[in-house]
């Protein structure tokens, strides 16, 4: 039995836990509608703009979260049958497929590599191609953009198929070797020893356990086709072959007209289906990036 | 039983299959970034242009020029104090972010999913939302403040040179703030709970046990999230470009923006590759960090 004094200390710490918790609840969604307050503004009011009608949207003095008149789908409209927008998407896909192909095709063997063939200089070359990833496109571009004119790739999408994969490879190989490290060795060795060979037992016992880390870099490969802007800009001028990054900023704003609530339906129609895919990874992101951040 | 003894595929001899499994991963990344950023430095020596291509070495003159133009001195200035003033924020609202997301509450899931929209959605799309947040005559964000009183005229946010820098640092912060808060809350996670309750059951407040656990634990992670802020930030370009194209009159200038004129639209490559090798300083220290961190704290 402890003294009266302590055991009075602990009823009254109870209470001030009890306390801080109830406080604590209410504080969670006050700072949880706060900082989503802060991130969705902008989306917020892009959103209530697509539906509004030119003659609500351009008065002054109307509430501009509110709409004054009946919604109209017209500029909705307008960018999917006026404008190059879906040829942009479709130019984003394109590049996104060919480019988690290959850096799919490169980071994986690059990965198993590093994590499981115990290279002497394994882990420089590890940080090396992290250390890639630090050369931001900004450096390169301007030669870049000559080494593209010089193999004749401007004005086509296989300039940005061949260039993002410089800026993929290096942090999917990071990535994917987090999670083959995850993976024992005993596996991939009971099943060369059940007959398999190496790239066997890869292939059947290995690669099936790291496919969170594949879809991971899959999103990645995807997302960055997306928002990839510098390159984008300087190698391809010509609508036809122009990204969302860059075709809905250059050519949905012609001289000084804005043609502001198309506009705002092009971001919204991108970023919702890009927020929904990442929130449903993130998870797997945050794991993935413990994996190489903690035990590379 | 040795399997290991002998190998019945040349694929099963691990020095083979090292060499098969890096080389094209080394050659590519020597051929697209190696090779390009010899010729940034080649370029930066030169007064290639894109009307005379000719590699004619200049020494420092191409240099000279650069240094002696006050835009780009602007620009330099501008692209430190963006990455500095971001970044400060960016540490502050994404410990914040972290600490709430690591929580469990009601309807998390959608305010994760607001919360991740300013990241994921294309820098330059969503910066065409700020375009109109900010807009001359139409910001919601004035009618607001006039609808209160607070101002009588509109604020011209993209119009003056100081509302115009603030207004690039804020959406930068805006659309760094979830990144980070996403690798500080993957340190959060591995701060083992018993850690934490070790220190309630010793009577330490939140305060106390913010200032001397969380963050001397977290401060090696905080690190990884403001190296990948201040890359983001020093060597983004589209936030300047969409929003205010560097005016009014150079006042947002930042290196990204000032190498693409200069390199791309004026033509003059040279400059421009000096332009944007000004970075390289700034990249040689985070490499240092990076690499430090890694030797010490096993984070990298």
């Amino acid at each position: 039995m402890r003294p009266a004094w302590q055991r009075a200390d602990v009823a009254e710490l109870r209470t001030r836990s009890r306390r801080r918790h109830r406080l604590g609840r209410v504080g969670i969604y006050v700072t949880a509608v706060f900082f989503a307050f802060l991130a969705v503004f902008p989306f917020s009011w892009a959103l209530i703009s697509m539906f509004k009608r030119s003659s609500d949207l351009y008065v002054k003095a109307n509430n501009p979260f509110w709409l004054n008149e009946p919604p109209t789908l017209d500029h909705v409209r307008l960018l999917f049958l006026e404008t190059n927008y879906l040829t942009f998407v479709r130019n984003s896909i394109v590049v996104g497929l060919a480019v988690t192909l290959v850096t799919l095709l490169f980071a994986l063997p690059t990965a198993y590599a590093l994590a499981r063939l115990r290279l002497r200089w394994g882990e420089r070359m590890g940080i090396a191609i992290f250390l890639v990833y630090l050369v931001p496109p900004t450096l390169l571009f301007i030669p870049m953009t000559r080494v593209i004119n010089y193999l004749g790739l401007q004005e086509s999408l296989w300039s940005l198929i061949l260039v993002y994969p410089t800026i993929t490879i290096p942090i999917s190989a990071w990535l994917l070797m987090g999670y083959f490290k995850g993976i024992p060795m005993d596996l991939e060795e009971q099943a060369m020893v059940d007959g398999y060979s190496r790239l066997g037992a890869i292939s059947r016992v290995v690669l099936p356990l790291i496919l969170p880390g594949v879809i991971a870099v899959i999103v990645f490969a995807f997302t960055l086709s997306a928002h990839e802007f510098i390159y984008a800009l300087a190698f391809n001028k010509s609508s036809a072959v122009k990204t969302i990054a860059t075709g809905v900023p250059t050519e949905l704003v012609r001289g000084d007209v804005f043609f502001w609530q198309s506009l705002q339906a092009a971001v919204v129609l991108v970023a919702i289906p890009l927020a929904l895919l990442f929130n449903a990874f993130l998870d797997r992101f945050i794991s993935g990036f413990t994996m190489g951040a903690v035990k590379g | 039983m040795t399997t290991r003894t002998r190998d019945r595929y040349l694929s099963d001899n691990p020095r083979f299959l090292a060499g098969v499994f890096m080389a094209p991963t080394i050659i590519y990344i020597l051929a697209l970034v190696g090779f390009p950023f010899v010729l940034a430095i080649i370029y930066a020596f030169t007064d290639i242009t894109t009307g005379s291509p000719d590699l004619e070495f200049v020494g420092f003159d191409t240099f000279r020029a650069v240094l002696a133009d006050p835009v780009f001195r602007r620009a330099l200035a501008n692209t430190f104090w963006f990455a500095v003033i971001s970044n400060l924020f960016v540490v502050i609202l994404a410990t914040g972010l972290a600490e709430l997301l690591t929580r469990d509450f009601k309807g998390k899931w959608f305010v994760r999913f607001l919360i991740l929209l300013p990241w994921v959605a294309p820098v330059s799309l969503a910066t065409i939302t700020w375009l109109w947040t900010f807009d001359s005559i139409f910001s919601p964000i004035d009618w607001v403040l006039r609808q209160v009183g607070l101002i009588s005229e509109n604020m011209f946010w993209l119009g003056r040179p100081q509302l115009a820098m603030a207004s690039v640092i804020t959406v930068q912060v805006w659309r760094i703030a979830p990144l980070a808060a996403v690798i500080v809350m993957a340190g959060l996670t591995a701060i083992p709970n018993e850690i934490n309750d070790a220190v309630a059951v010793d009577g330490a407040g939140p305060w106390r046990r913010l200032f001397q656990i969380t963050i001397p634990l977290l401060a090696p992670i905080i690190a990884v999230a403001v190296l990948f802020g201040v890359i983001l930030t020093i060597s983004d370009m589209s936030v300047v470009f969409v929003l205010t194209r560097g005016g009014p009159t150079h006042s947002t200038q930042v290196l990204s923006t000032w190498a693409f004129f200069k390199g791309i639209e004026g033509g003059a490559l040279g400059q421009g590759a000096a332009v944007a090798l000004f970075l390289f300083p700034v990249l040689v220290g985070i490499t240092a960090v990076v690499l430090r961190l890694a030797r010490r704290r096993e984070v990298l």
